[in-house]
């Protein structure tokens, strides 16, 4: 299925100066594969080490957080619309207090 | 070309602030004080260089630890979004305080960093706001780039 990937505004550097990025893929998971495979720069601020997708990088498809989906198992069909939508994070550098 | 080595090309990053702003921000440090505060910046970044022209002032929603950690949530992101659409402005970087803290980034702050944006850190100390930073994650997360900041009247 072709799938539209909405590229936010810090990371279009990465992507080919692009506001959005068409994939083939089937889930969520497939679409950001299919996108960092395109654009290997993209992958280290998407995905921490162990694979996964960093905590402050949530994804949308079609205005529904994947986080009350199936995930990144999360099925999409043509026309669909995944966004990348960042938390902004951050603070002093000690435990929690 | 990547962005660091565009900097690196230019000779550094540099901000330009508005007084106003750099006022507010500092304003915004001192009232939420032992709490961290953060809101975003708009402005504009173009060949003319990146300038702070607005803010919007954000609540910090980390309730659990407020006094060194802040996190601005993908609404209260499309907030800011969307007020800078409505300004004609850019999102393009956040700000936030660090109370009896040095105005640098930390390990905390680099890993939950984006590339691109400016982040400007001011330090609260004993509700006094004092040095003010400004800085750009580098393009391996590896570090952050100073970006020099010069306030700038209307």
């Amino acid at each position: 299925m072709a799938v539209k990937v909405m590229i936010p505004t810090p990371l279009r550097a990465y992507a080919g100066k692009q506001e959005s990025v068409e994939v083939q893929a089937g889930t969520v998971g497939e679409a950001l594969s299919a996108l960092t495979a395109k654009h290997g720069e993209l992958k280290k601020h998407l995905f921490s080490d162990d694979g996964r997708l960093r905590s402050f990088v949530n994804v949308y498809v079609n205005d529904e957080d994947i986080r009350y989906l199936q995930k990144d198992q999360t099925a999409v069909k043509a026309g669909d619309t995944i966004s990348i939508v960042p938390s902004i994070a951050g603070g002093a550098n000690r435990s929690r207090i | 070309m990547s962005p660091s080595a565009e900097l690196r090309a230019s000779g550094g990053y540099r901000l330009k602030v508005r007084k106003e702003m750099y006022k507010r921000i500092h304003a915004h440090g001192a009232e939420t004080y032992p709490h961290e505060c953060c809101g975003a910046l708009l402005g504009r970044d173009g060949d003319a260089g990146r300038e702070v022209v607005d803010l919007v002032p954000l609540a910090n929603q980390r309730n659990d630890s407020p006094r060194n950690r802040f996190e601005i949530t993908p609404e209260d992101f499309r907030l800011a979004e969307k007020t800078a659409r409505e300004k004609k402005l850019e999102l393009i970087g956040w700000y936030h305080s660090h109370p009896d803290h040095p105005a640098r980034p930390s390990e905390f702050d680099r890993e939950h960093a984006w590339p691109w944006y400016s982040y400007i850190i001011v330090s609260v100390q004993k509700g006094e706001p004092k040095d003010t930073t400004s800085w750009r994650l580098h393009d391996d997360r590896a570090a952050y780039d100073p970006e020099e900041i010069e306030t700038v009247r209307q």
